[in-house]
């Protein structure tokens, strides 16, 4: 809980007074794990894990201080051998869902996650149909053929 | 008295953007030519009044009036003047004004320049544009007034956000409202067409144009807003996802796919229906953009302007315009008589696809991007929807275009022969082929899939090529005759084939970038050397500067390879005075091959030694180099002689341009 609300003060300092936010010392060098496989799973999981107080930045670009405690908390969990869903889970606990830049699938994200497949599939199937009713009204009325001036027309603009 | 004067203008603007609003309207449906003609020096002093407006208001910042609140809170006598210039639209009020003096611009050249417009039509356009300028002049009066007083006059300004004192500033924000706005004419174009009743070749004739620069100004201004973050933000970043530039991406979806489904409305007479719902959707996702940002609705870097009245206000302007434009096309469009007959594979087909893909790739980034929003509002929690998301859908949905946009150009109207078209495009295949062969030989670490994307960036730019070849008749006839051809082919064809291939550009970029880049962070020494994907980058000193109104810590490097000295750069930390804020300006030398990347973090706390983060972006400038092009393919596009010459008129449309429309039925 003392770590929320050095969040929520962290938070009311950088936006009243301009604290630096933006210097671009994201993972320091101190940070870094000897172990180059633990520590490439701690950048990974870093990327998925939002920056609670800055503005649309994961942990591993922020140079916030709630960031920096982020980032040595998922690597002291890697340390004493969590899996990525288990030190995922241990922030997402504490933070809520919000911390987690890729939503995860739940009754609440479903259309989030299918929308773009329903939509592509409710438009291919649109355009199926329409093409089909199409096809029936051109054979209804009577068949298209190309005209001896049109197919001419036609190697014309395709030779432009 | 510039403030005054600016304020008096921007209500006078305001009763004529009134006037425009409802006269030209009833002049059309009275078919009164007189009435309909007052249209044009209304819009025309609309702008003039604007301009006034908006210099006016330069004017006090560049004098640095602080009586003028609007001043006072975001300026600073020791900015420079050029960020006093571009801290005109740094802020909101400042940013809206200039919103309406670029939608009071396109209105004034429509007026001006389309002198061959049914009378009608142009009655009806100016129209539109009218109430759309006086909504939101209505919105700058009541809620957002930049030429408010402030007594007693304070004696400095409280000066200007930093990451926005930087020349990308003065390009970035009028580049992207060009794009935002144009589409408003647009729009205008298909509002007034469902009035009429009518949607026909001259009409996409008139409308592609505009489509065309609008879509190249929000090119240019995406890009530029990318590459701006890239070297101002200094995390190597080009593209966040951040819902802000979301707002821009959207439109930009849009108008790509409202750009190629007039194609077919201009040389087939079909897909009306759908284009007129496109122009639509396309400005509406501009409101929605400028919504987006201006109420401040989605807390982001951008959001610097954030109120709930001015967010209401907008979103009542925005609920009008998209509301008012669905229902008319609920109401008119299925009256509108679909023309050619075509094949499912054909030039109409493909663009079909493309626009089916566009659409959906538009609606996605539209659900990520709202999606929290909207779930917050209904069941109260909270989630964040990143990059990883947009990676995972949107990525994917692009492919296939992506694939399938050599395919388009070479592909017949009506009836397609695949057969010929595989055998046009065997040369790319084949260069495609080598590529990806060789980038796999070649590279030994990164995800599995860049190869493929590599291949997908050759693929594109192969095509456009071998279009291009193919029009001219390049190894089919001597080389001179194919030089003739060349300067005699249409300007669109030069357009389609230079942003089909730009396109291809922007993707090498993208996946080289996203896949290569190589990261590296070290506590060096003064005198200390690191070394990048085979760059020796030394840090060789630093020292303290002082620039106009900020503390520099400027560490110089020299980087070179192999031993050999390339050049010199400078990476910075600032420390800006007014607001108190640190910023990084990252030092960044192009090679042919990518970025070095170098910014300066703290300084140890025990030894004189820095942090330093150095990054490698491979082909990082391919990216905005490739978006060049393709605005360079637009421009190129717009002085072909169709538009130049102006639309041809069909037998007896002026006849039918008088004659009140009452052709379809509604």
């Amino acid at each position: 809980m003392s770590r929320f609300r050095l969040a929520i003060i962290a938070l009311f300092l950088a936006f009243s007074f301009g604290l630096p936010v933006n210097t671009a010392t994201a993972v320091l060098p101190d940070e870094v794990l000897d172990d180059p496989v633990l520590e490439g799973r701690a950048r990974e999981i870093s990327t998925l894990l939002r920056c609670l107080v800055c503005q649309n930045q994961n942990i591993d670009e922020s140079a916030a201080s709630l960031a920096r405690d982020l980032r040595l908390i998922v690597r002291e969990r890697l340390v004493d051998g969590d899996t990525d869903d288990q030190v995922l889970n241990f922030i997402v606990d504490r933070y809520g869902e919000f911390v987690l830049l890729k939503p995860r699938l739940t009754p609440g994200t479903i259309l989030l996650w299918f929308g773009p497949a329903v939509l592509i599939i409710i438009g291919s199937i649109g355009i199926f149909f329409m093409m089909r009713r199409r096809v029936a009204e051109a054979k209804a009325s009577g068949p298209v053929v190309l005209s001896k001036a049109e197919e001419k027309e036609l190697e014309k603009l395709l030779r432009q | 008295m510039a403030a005054e004067i600016g304020y008096y203008s921007l209500i006078l603007a305001l009763v004529l953007a009134i006037y425009q609003s409802i006269f030209p309207f009833i002049g059309a449906s009275r078919n009164d030519e007189r009435l309909m003609a007052t249209a044009v020096p209304v819009a025309q002093a609309q702008f003039g009044f604007l301009m006034v407006a908006f210099f006016a208001l330069m004017y006090a910042y560049i004098v640095s009036d602080f009586s003028v609140e609007n001043v006072f809170k975001n300026s600073h006598t020791d900015k420079p003047m050029i960020y006093k210039i571009t801290g005109v639209w740094a802020n909101h009020e400042g940013s809206m004004v200039l919103w309406v003096l670029i939608l009071t611009l396109f209105g004034a050249a429509v007026a001006t320049f389309g002198q061959n417009l049914p009378a009608l039509l142009k009655a009806r356009v100016l129209g539109v544009q009218g109430t759309i300028s006086a909504s939101f002049l209505a919105f700058i009066v009541a809620t957002s007034n930049p030429f408010i007083r402030l007594s007693p006059t304070p004696l400095n300004g409280q000066g200007m956000n930093p990451l926005l004192q930087d020349p990308g500033l003065a390009i970035h924000p009028p580049l992207l409202y060009l794009g935002y706005v144009g589409f408003s004419l647009v729009f205008s174009f298909a509002i007034a067409a469902l009035i009429e009743g009518r949607v026909d070749a001259a009409w996409a004739r008139w409308v592609r144009p505009w489509t065309l620069l609008a879509w190249m100004f929000l090119t240019m201004g995406i890009s530029m807003g990318s590459w701006w973050a890239y070297y101002e933000l200094g995390w190597g970043g080009w593209w966040f996802w951040d819902p802000v530039e979301n707002a821009s991406f959207m439109p930009w979806l849009a108008g790509t796919a409202l750009l190629h489904s007039a194609i077919v409305v201009e040389k087939r007479d079909t897909m009306k229906v759908w284009t007129i719902l496109l122009a639509i959707i396309a400005f509406s996702l501009s409101l929605l953009g400028t919504f987006l940002v201006r109420s401040g609705v989605l807390t982001s870097v951008h959001a610097f302007a954030t109120d709930p009245e001015r967010g209401l206000f907008i979103l009542g302007i925005l609920a009008f315009f998209v509301g008012g434009g669905f229902a008319l096309f609920a109401w008119r469009a299925p009256a509108f008589k679909s023309g050619g007959m075509f094949a499912p594979i054909s030039r109409e087909g493909c663009l079909m696809l493309n626009n089916l893909i566009l659409t959906v790739g538009c609606a996605t980034v539209f659900i990520g991007t709202l999606y929290p929003l909207v779930l917050e509002t209904i069941t109260g929690s909270k989630i964040s929807v990143g990059p990883q998301f947009f990676n995972a859908t949107f990525t994917p949905l692009m492919v296939p275009l992506l694939l399938l946009v050599p395919l388009g150009p070479f592909l017949a109207w009506k009836r397609g022969d695949l057969a010929a078209v595989a055998q046009r495009l065997s040369a790319a295949a084949l260069f495609t082929a080598v590529i990806l062969v060789f980038v796999f030989a070649w590279v030994e670490k990164g995800p599995i899939m860049a190869p493929f994307g590599v291949a997908i960036a050759a693929w594109l730019v192969a095509g456009a090529v071998s279009e291009f070849a193919f029009r001219i008749g390049l190894f089919r006839v001597a080389l001179m005759d194919s030089l003739r051809r060349a300067v005699k082919l249409p300007r669109s064809v030069w357009g389609t084939s230079l942003a089909h291939g730009g396109l291809g550009i922007v993707v090498l970029g993208i996946v080289a970038i996203s896949a290569w880049q190589v990261e590296k962070v070290e506590v060096i020494d003064v005198g200390g050397t690191m070394q990048v994907s085979g760059i020796d980058v030394e840090f060789v000193s630093i020292e303290p500067r002082t620039g106009p109104n900020y503390k520099d810590d400027v560490g110089l490097f020299r980087i070179s390879v192999d031993g050999k000295l390339v050049t010199e750069i400078e990476s910075a930390k600032r420390l800006y005075q007014v607001p108190v804020m640190a910023t990084t300006e990252a030092g960044i030398y192009s090679f042919w091959t990518g970025d070095i990347y170098v910014t300066l973090g703290d300084k140890s706390k025990t030894k004189n030694a820095w942090t330093l983060r150095i990054f490698f972006n491979p082909l990082a400038q391919f990216i905005w180099f490739g978006a060049a092009i393709m605005f360079a393919g637009g421009a190129i596009s717009l002085t072909d002689r169709r538009y130049r010459v102006g639309a041809p008129r069909k037998k007896g449309s002026k006849k039918r341009a008088k004659a009140p429309a009452k052709e379809v039925p509604a």
